[in-house]
């Protein structure tokens, strides 16, 4: 007797009746009972996805106009995705140490763009990748202003959005010390130099800053920590509630 | 009866479909509002088919057909077609008023004292059964808008854009290097010196107010400024018509950013003085 082996769509079939595929996708997902292009079908493809933390089921017929919104919130959101994951793989090939004269930050710098695989693509991605995302960090900001969005209910969603700009700002800002060389330096001391004209407290501002009365060793170690835990950490927090307010506010403004 | 069986009124139908298409609304939306007006109306012109509110009690029903065809009725036909407008709106305002009035007050039976005994070994646990006054229940009203599927519609949307950022991004790359100078020398100061571009509108400010203003009094103004936005604009329209002056401000103010920014990016060369981007050329990088 010849066994006839099982074809394609029966091992799928067995595959979606095992407890670990069902433990994994929940009751009404696409992925246990299949996908028809029904009304229905659509509505739990995303009441069933990770993404319904971010999307509603429905959303106004408006908002789906790229002259409306032009993708700017959710391309910022993307390019910190994109900054996080190129950020992640930099770490694996980076030390943040400098003395004078020599600089193990700046050799590994060096190091990435000559001997580290796709080293050189991925810093160019998070270089441009980081100004790319202050850009269209400002034009959401802009566009939020002239489709006036941020009227009630909306106006706490746009304080958190003027903090995600601010932060958006600090991360591109310390982020830029770190390579170690005479641009990053003298950018950041040019940059910080205003902090010592703040009143009453100047000292005290332009220590906490840099850790020095200059830009030093302390600086890049001070500014590493900020540019890759402390300053994310924060700006996912804010994330959160800016994502949240979206939805409970009752989702894309307009019409106009 | 349910509400799809019921027949419209034909006339009402036609007259509120048109009314809303001449406001601009929707044509899905003004479709379920002039069904649910027909529907309306023709359950007044016709109460003994006991369409009356399923909350409304029987006094609500019998003040509705007295008010509906004494206003239909003895008019002419000019007047029953205003009547027939009227009389909905009407009785959706009363209708609850007299539910409310009249609805027989019905009390809860006295408590009987027997409380039931948990099983033997049952865990001790308690249950509690509320009970939520109406007040306590948060109303969402959801405004029946246009909407479409996220799936696939918006998001088919987002996956095309990161796509097209991201290939972009991936090309630009590829092509072209970040910056990367030789090793940092707190003894030579480079000529130009100049802060990221983001903080180069702040610079150019440096030339022509005290580090105080341009440093930490503009700055700080700008950031406030911008948080106070929704808090000081309390025009509730969108609608770029009514907010001439809104708009007008933040645009003089966001290119006066910008030029400040490109000012200080390409307009300025050693010793932070005035250059010609054509002539001198351009002291900048990213």
């Amino acid at each position: 007797m010849r066994l006839k082996p099982p074809s394609l769509s029966e091992i799928g079939d067995k595959v979606r009746e095992t407890e670990v595929w069902k433990s994994i996708f929940r009751p009404g997902s696409i992925f246990r009972k299949g996908y028809k292009d029904t009304s229905r079908d659509r509505a739990l493809a995303t009441m069933n996805n990770v993404l319904y933390h971010l999307h509603p089921v429905k959303v106004k017929r408006h908002g789906l106009k790229l002259t409306y919104t032009f993708c700017l919130g959710g391309l910022s959101f993307f390019l910190f995705i994109l900054l996080t994951v190129t950020g992640i793989f930099l770490m694996f090939f980076y030390r943040q140490s400098a003395a004078l004269g020599s600089s193990q930050a700046y050799s590994d710098m060096q190091n990435i763009r000559t001997t580290v695989f796709f080293g050189d693509l991925v810093r160019n991605l998070h270089r441009w990748g980081a100004h790319l995302m202050v850009l269209s960090v400002t034009l959401h900001m802009a566009r939020v202003f002239y489709t006036g969005a941020y009227k009630p209910p909306r106006e706490f969603n746009w304080v958190v959005g003027v903090i995600l700009l601010f932060l958006t700002l600090g991360l591109s800002f310390t982020g830029y010390l770190l390579p170690w060389d005479q641009l990053a330096i003298w950018a950041v001391t040019v940059g910080t130099s205003l902090a010592g004209y703040s009143p009453f407290i100047a000292k005290q501002a332009n220590f906490l800053l840099l850790g020095g009365a200059v830009v030093g060793p302390e600086t890049l170690l001070r500014w590493y920590v900020l540019h890759v835990l402390f300053l994310p950490f924060i700006l996912v927090i804010f994330l959160a509630v800016h994502f949240w307010r979206i939805r409970k506010d009752g989702g894309v403004s307009g019409p106009l | 009866m349910a509400r799809d069986d019921t027949p419209l009124d034909q006339e009402t139908f036609d007259r509120t479909l048109e009314a809303e298409l001449a406001k601009g609304t929707d044509r899905r939306v003004a479709e379920g509002r002039a069904r649910s007006a027909a529907v309306r109306a023709y359950r007044v012109a016709h109460p003994e088919e006991g369409h009356a509110a399923p909350g409304a009690a029987a006094p609500a029903a019998a003040m509705v057909s007295s008010v509906a065809p004494a206003a239909a009725a003895p008019a002419a036909a000019p007047a029953a077609a205003m009547a027939s407008s009227v009389a909905p709106a009407a009785v959706a305002a009363a209708a609850p008023l007299a539910a409310i009035a009249t609805a027989p007050v019905r009390e809860a039976p006295a408590p009987t004292g027997n409380v039931p005994e948990a099983k033997k070994g049952a865990p001790e646990k308690h249950r509690l059964l509320a009970l939520v006054p109406p007040e306590g229940i948060q109303r969402v009203e959801r405004e029946q808008g246009d909407r479409v599927n996220v799936w696939p519609h918006l998001l088919l949307e987002e996956f095309i854009a990161m796509f097209i950022v991201l290939v972009g991004l991936v090309i630009f790359s590829a092509f072209i290097n970040a910056p990367l100078r030789e090793l940092a020398n707190p003894n030579l100061t480079p000529n130009p010196s100049k802060a990221p571009w983001y903080f180069l509108g702040l610079q150019e400010l440096l030339r022509y107010f005290h580090p105080m203003i341009a440093g930490i009094t503009i700055p700080t103004f700008i950031l406030v400024g911008l948080a106070a936005v929704p808090y000081v604009d309390r025009n509730p329209s969108v609608r770029p018509g009514d907010r001439k002056i809104a708009i007008t401000l933040f645009t003089i103010l966001f290119m006066f950013g910008a030029t400040l920014t490109i000012a200080g990016s390409f307009f300025r060369g050693p010793g932070y003085n005035w250059v010609w981007p054509w002539a001198q050329g351009v002291f900048f990088e990213l």
